[in-house]
């Protein structure tokens, strides 16, 4: 059953400079129980894109299309409405621990506050709770713990209690953007680590936002290659890691140094990322790509599948010259 | 047989925690942020510094150069002791030892056009230098890191990441330096950026015969651009080892650690 379906979703900003198309035309089905990956640099629109969802947007936006859930309209929705489903439905764990928790509030309230709003539990069965979704996340001593403050908890803890928080209520979808990026490597390992488990225990569907290829293999069933607000490539993982079909998925996991190689000269994307205010008409990833025909600059890749695993990628290139 | 350049022995660097204002009789907690690390660096090779948050990378870096007080230890540059020197003698040492930031924007002045920031290290250690010599100087330089010498007047904000990094490797290599220390020079960019920015410093260091002291968190990248790699913890050297005998026979259960916690981008068959 599809869980999340995103039709030609557009996010345009109005800034004094002009505007930024930061989501041009994605469409995405999430089903029950999986895990997407969202890869892309800074700047792609991953971040965006998953706001638009839980209508996070800044004032200044526009979104057009739609985001339904369990086949229920929920982009745009009035504030009052689309609360119902923060948390409850879909929650999110922010890129930043340190400045996610409220600095001023003990991890007990800021963790009731999200049950008793939602379940409209007494404080006492709230805390209860809390203290239940602590001992899941791994967090020793959690009774003592809760009555804490967030500046008391080290980065990895911290990430910990906001899985926690997003835990809360059951929700079907979390989304996690970039949950890793400020940690180090081996907190970021148990991390991802505990997200694997919580999707065994809980059966929920993940979206993970990140930019780090190496943490997507491990942990994600599908995933979705994101450049200058347009999908390149989308398709199970293993599809795409082991036949990328698209030149900058191919750059990508070129680019990264990997730990189990040798390399003499590392490959490189030349250029630098797009200005989205200033995208081309064709392909975003036209003026960086060493494969570019001429169709590229002025028209639009379409998006097509190219396996009977629904693996899709836009590009006009075609699959054997990319290879050669 | 190369030459060793930097010789740094029982090197200790200890802050006391932040009371400005204390009574005598007040215990001020020591935290050790460099214990007694020892490490040689060869003519034209590459010291990668790892290690997690807080471990002392950084301190460890600045205490090289002295831009924070060192505790005990001694740092032979060339066999002399460079903590016995004064100020001035110490300027001249920086003009052989420069240093690359973690963020490039808020490295570089943003009063400043990049001409000037290129060339401050020139006018600050060669006052009598002529206007005419310092801008071919830069442009030389501008266009040896793969900028263009016709964007000298523009300012940091109207650069990306990858630009400004570049900005901050020409404003340490104008002086024609022996030594770089590089602080997490490609953390804050992006991935694909960050590739380009590591294939211009081996190269320049290939070119000019540069030393390379490398921090860095990200093991892939360290194991890539490093001889040697000095694993730091707490403070504390874990361990130290060639590049390649660290990756392929760890002795220290952390480093066993650390290596294990990198992700490989390689979706194992389930």
């Amino acid at each position: 059953m599809k869980l999340l379906e995103i039709n030609n979703l557009k996010i345009f900003f109005d800034t004094p400079e002009g505007t930024v198309k930061a989501i041009n035309d994605v469409n995405l089905n999430l089903l029950n129980n999986e895990s997407l990956a969202i890869v892309g640099e800074s700047g792609s629109g991953k971040t965006q894109l998953v706001f638009s969802i839980l209508g996070l947007l800044a004032k200044n936006a526009t979104a057009t299309g739609s985001i339904k859930y369990e086949s229920q309209e929920i982009l745009n929705l009035p504030e009052e409405k689309i609360n119902n489903i923060r948390m409850n439905k879909i929650s999110i764990i922010f890129q930043d621990p340190m400045t996610s928790l409220n600095p001023y509030m003990r991890i007990r309230n800021q963790m009731n506050e999200v049950i008793i709003h939602h379940k409209g539990l007494n404080k006492k069965d709230a805390t209860k709770q809390s203290i239940s979704m602590l001992d899941a996340v791994k967090i020793p001593d959690a009774k003592n713990k809760i009555n804490m403050f967030p500046h008391e908890f080290s980065g990895g803890m911290r990430q910990r209690v906001m899985i926690a928080m997003s835990l809360l209520c059951n929700p079907n979808i979390i989304i996690a953007d970039e949950p890793t990026t400020s940690l180090d490597v081996t907190v970021q390992a148990q991390i991802m680590e505990l997200f694997k488990d919580i999707q065994k225990e809980f059966r929920t569907s993940f979206i993970l936002i990140t930019h780090n290829m190496g943490i997507v293999a491990d942990t994600c069933l599908k995933t979705l290659v994101l450049y200058g607000g347009k999908v390149m490539e989308y398709g199970l993982t293993t599809d795409v890691f082991l036949n990328p079909s698209h030149p900058y998925t191919i750059g990508l996991l070129e680019t990264m140094p990997r730990i189990d190689r040798e390399y003499e000269i590392l490959k490189t994307i030349p250029g630098n990322p797009p200005n989205m205010m200033k995208l081309p008409n064709g392909c975003p990833f036209s003026s960086r790509c060493s494969y570019k025909v001429n169709d590229c600059l002025e028209i639009q890749p379409p998006i097509k599948t190219i396996n009977n695993q629904n693996h899709q990628r836009a590009c006009h290139v075609s699959l054997a010259e990319l290879h050669l | 047989m190369k030459k060793t350049i930097l010789s740094v022995s029982n090197i200790k660097v200890n802050f006391f925690t932040n009371k400005q204002f204390y009574f005598p009789w007040q215990k001020r907690e020591i935290i050790k942020a460099v214990d007694n690390v020892s490490f040689n660096l060869k003519e034209g090779e590459t010291l990668g510094i790892v290690g997690e948050t807080g471990c002392g990378k950084t301190s460890l870096a600045r205490a090289i150069i002295k831009m924070i007080p060192i505790t005990s230890g001694s740092i032979l540059w060339n066999d002399e002791n460079i903590l016995s020197f004064n100020k001035s003698k110490m300027q001249k040492i920086r003009k052989e030892i420069q240093m690359i930031f973690q963020d490039p924007l808020a490295s570089l002045n943003p009063r400043m056009n990049i001409g000037e920031i290129i060339a401050e290290p020139l006018r600050t250690h060669y006052p009598k230098i002529t206007n005419n010599k310092i801008k071919n100087e830069v442009k030389e330089m501008m266009v040896k890191v793969g900028l263009l010498p016709n964007l000298i007047n523009r300012y940091p904000h109207e650069f990306s990441g990858g630009q400004c990094q570049r900005i901050g490797i020409a404003r340490a290599l104008i002086l024609k330096p022996k030594l770089i220390i590089c602080d997490e020079p490609v953390s804050a960019l992006d991935v694909s950026i960050q590739a380009q920015v590591i294939n211009l410093l081996k190269s320049l260091q290939k070119d000019l015969k540069l030393s390379l002291i490398f921090i860095t968190h990200d093991l892939s990248i360290a194991k890539h651009i490093s001889d040697n790699i000095l694993v730091l913890y707490f403070g504390k050297t874990v361990e130290i080892a060639s590049s390649k005998e660290l990756f392929e026979n760890p002795q220290h259960a952390y480093t066993k650690k650390l290596i294990a916690s990198v992700p490989i981008p390689e979706p194992t068959l389930k």
